[in-house]
């Protein structure tokens, strides 16, 4: 198979986008020809989830693709829940490993605050079992609060463990201009002042408001290139090193101990065997942090800790920028926001970022090799993504 | 034969119990003091709300104008019984929210307006509000409406507004929807904050000067200025938009 290397990047805002789904997704892409130097792409794959359900758009890599007047390269849409963005990178570098092509483009774009609040609770919702879970009126905050309480239980994670989470990646986001939240949180202001209750309300017991991430618009692009093409073009090589991916039931109740994620430590332990790193090499990561337990969870399963020991860690500093191994220092789907399509491709763009030593007030110093989590359903569907910088 | 018409245009306000200003904490840790803004103070007020106007999202540009009047009619006798609350961050305001006392037992609520996003800035403001109304003013009923769907989820949905679509409400004669005092004491222990006496350094600050907002509300970023560039060989659209941005977008 061929090397596959990140030629470019781009992103919009993720916060409330008022343009039309196709242009949220084109937006990006333009960004990542500019940075890569190169014209045309031989194909075009686009993640997204929501397009059909919330904003009436089918196909829509098929109207991207015109869009952006990169006709007549193929298009795809890629739709793998809240994972859509990893897998569609992951068909990328398939697509370029194999030899079919050589320069595809990925992006990843969702509108979901076209939908009310309501709704898009809802509609990401449907990712559940219809039978056994939907109908019951189950959510994704209702079966993250579930297992936040019995991860309390089993592990000694408390209230301000998850408080932590929160404050640490809406800090990060403070200095990612892209992020959706620009709100530097304090636990006191969250947890401990005679106010916490209603400036952070239970949303899910025992998760709070600033436990969850919020509704999001926004669209990422990497640009995928071989290893002749980079020759071609001068940017960092940041190589694609290592993919992996597993599943776990559709049911959260039929695991054996719903506490374990046993999905993403399979996809995390694929990933780093391709590109032949251990957790221990990795300088940063990005997490699928949908609610802060998640981050906590999710840093056990891939290998960085012990499991039940990600929220002592935490309690160390190792998660921060400057510890051990910073964890969302885009500010993470918490802060920097959830525009489920796009997520995957949103974290693969901070870690390039990362490694190429472009970002800025929030640079990890000397990162070598960074990570991706983008977690699917609730831990049904994992996506794994290892990146290092030659 | 004189006529003193200022007499006969000026309303006879009647005298309405001051509201005691209180502070809360926010999220982000920060005290925000509110307190009743004096008649005298309106003009310090205003050049903060006129740039609103312009910005077209939520439903600011409205908001904005529609405050500005009343603030106006306030500050030169032209609405009875009105009165200003303002929020404050440090000395900056954060917040305006008003109103009018339509008769002893109801309340008119007018509008509530963050300059400063997020952190529930606003929603503490109207509770504050309704507070004003309901435990200083003593009244059974405040009668509201909402311009945006922000405001629809925060007043009707939150505080389970009941209609009162018979009455038409004095913005824009919109359908009225009402809080009453059974509905405020059940909101009480979970929407509306706040502690007393304000801590003298704090209210001294709020008092010393109605400081600019450092951040107040901006109209949508103009994303598709990159798109627009590629068909633009002047990239117009897209150094304006750097200019806008501090040269922070690539």
């Amino acid at each position: 198979m061929r090397e596959v290397y990140v030629a470019g990047i781009g992103i919009t805002s993720f916060s409330r986008l008022e343009y039309p789904l196709v242009e949220i997704a084109a937006y990006p892409g333009l960004m990542a020809l500019r940075d890569s130097g190169l014209k045309k792409v031989d194909h075009l794959y686009v993640a997204n989830m929501g397009g059909g359900r919330i904003n009436g758009q089918t196909g829509l890599a098929s109207a991207v693709v015109d869009h952006m007047s990169l006709t007549p390269a193929g298009a795809e849409t890629i739709e793998n829940g809240p994972a859509s963005g990893a897998s569609a990178i992951k068909q990328g570098y398939m697509a370029i490993a194999s030899g079919m092509h050589d320069v595809v483009m990925v992006i990843g774009a969702e509108r979901m605050r076209e939908a009310n609040p309501l709704e898009a609770t809802d509609f990401v919702a449907t990712l559940t079992h219809p039978q056994a879970e939907y109908i019951y009126g189950v959510t994704l905050p209702a079966l993250a609060g579930m297992f936040t309480r019995l991860y309390m239980e089993k592990y000694g994670v408390t209230a301000r463990h998850l408080a932590m989470v929160a404050v640490k990646n809406h800090k990060n986001a403070m200095d990612n201009f892209y992020a959706h939240l620009h709100e530097d949180i304090t636990i006191e202001g969250i947890l401990d002042s005679p106010e916490a209750s209603t400036n952070n309300p239970y949303v899910a017991d025992p998760l709070r408001f600033y436990d969850v991430c919020p509704v999001s618009d926004g669209g990422a692009c990497l640009i995928l290139a071989t290893a002749e093409v980079m020759k071609k073009i001068n940017k960092p090589m940041i190589r694609l090193a290592g993919i992996g991916q597993a599943t776990d039931t559709h049911c959260v109740h039929e695991r054996k101990d719903p506490t374990e994620l046993l999905a993403v430590r399979e996809a995390a332990r694929q990933s780093f065997k391709m590109a032949g790193v251990k957790p221990s090499d990795v300088s940063v990561a990005e997490l699928h942090d949908a609610f802060t337990i998640l981050e906590i969870a999710e840093s056990e399963e891939v290998g960085f800790f012990k499991k039940g020991e990600g929220h002592l860690a935490l309690e160390r500093g190792e998660t921060q920028i400057g510890g051990k191994i910073p964890i969302n220092p885009s500010g993470g789907l918490k802060a920097k926001g959830h525009p489920v399509g796009a997520t995957g491709v949103g974290q693969a763009h901070e870690i390039v970022l990362q490694l190429r030593g472009e970002a800025g007030k929030r640079q990890v110093k000397n990162a070598k090799v960074g990570f991706t989590c983008n977690f699917g359903g609730f831990g049904n569907n994992v996506v794994c993504l290892t990146f290092i910088k030659e | 034969m004189s006529v003193d018409l200022e007499k006969i245009l000026r309303p006879v306000d009647t005298p309405l119990p001051k509201f005691p200003a209180k502070y809360m904490t926010l999220a982000n840790g920060q005290e925000m003091v509110v307190r009743q803004a004096e008649r005298d103070e309106i003009p310090d007020i205003l050049p903060h709300v006129e740039p609103l106007i312009h910005v077209e999202r939520d439903f600011y540009n409205i908001v904005a104008a529609r405050l500005y009047s009343e603030l106006l009619a306030y500050y030169t006798y032209r609405v009875q019984d009105e009165y200003v609350l303002v929020a404050q961050i440090d000395g900056e305001l954060a917040a305006i929210v008003n109103g009018r006392s339509v008769n002893p037992d109801v309340g008119m609520s007018y509008h509530t307006f963050s300059l400063r996003r997020g952190l529930r800035v606003g929603a503490h403001a109207f509770a504050t509000k309704m507070e004003y109304h309901i435990d200083i003013l003593k009244q059974k009923e405040v009668l509201i409406v909402a311009e945006s769907g922000i405001g629809f989820r925060r007043w009707m949905i939150e505080y389970n507004l009941e209609k009162r679509f018979h009455i038409p409400h004095e913005l824009g004669g919109c359908p009225s929807w009402s809080l009453t005092k059974e509905l405020f004491d059940k909101a009480r222990n979970t929407l509306v904050v706040g502690r007393r006496p304000v801590p003298e350094h704090l209210l001294e600050k709020a008092k010393a000067g109605i400081l600019p907002p450092s951040d107040p509300p901006k109209g949508p970023e103009d994303l598709l200025a990159a798109t627009r560039s590629m068909l633009d060989s002047t990239a117009t659209s897209l150094i304006e938009m750097r200019r806008k941005h501090g040269g922070k977008i690539k």
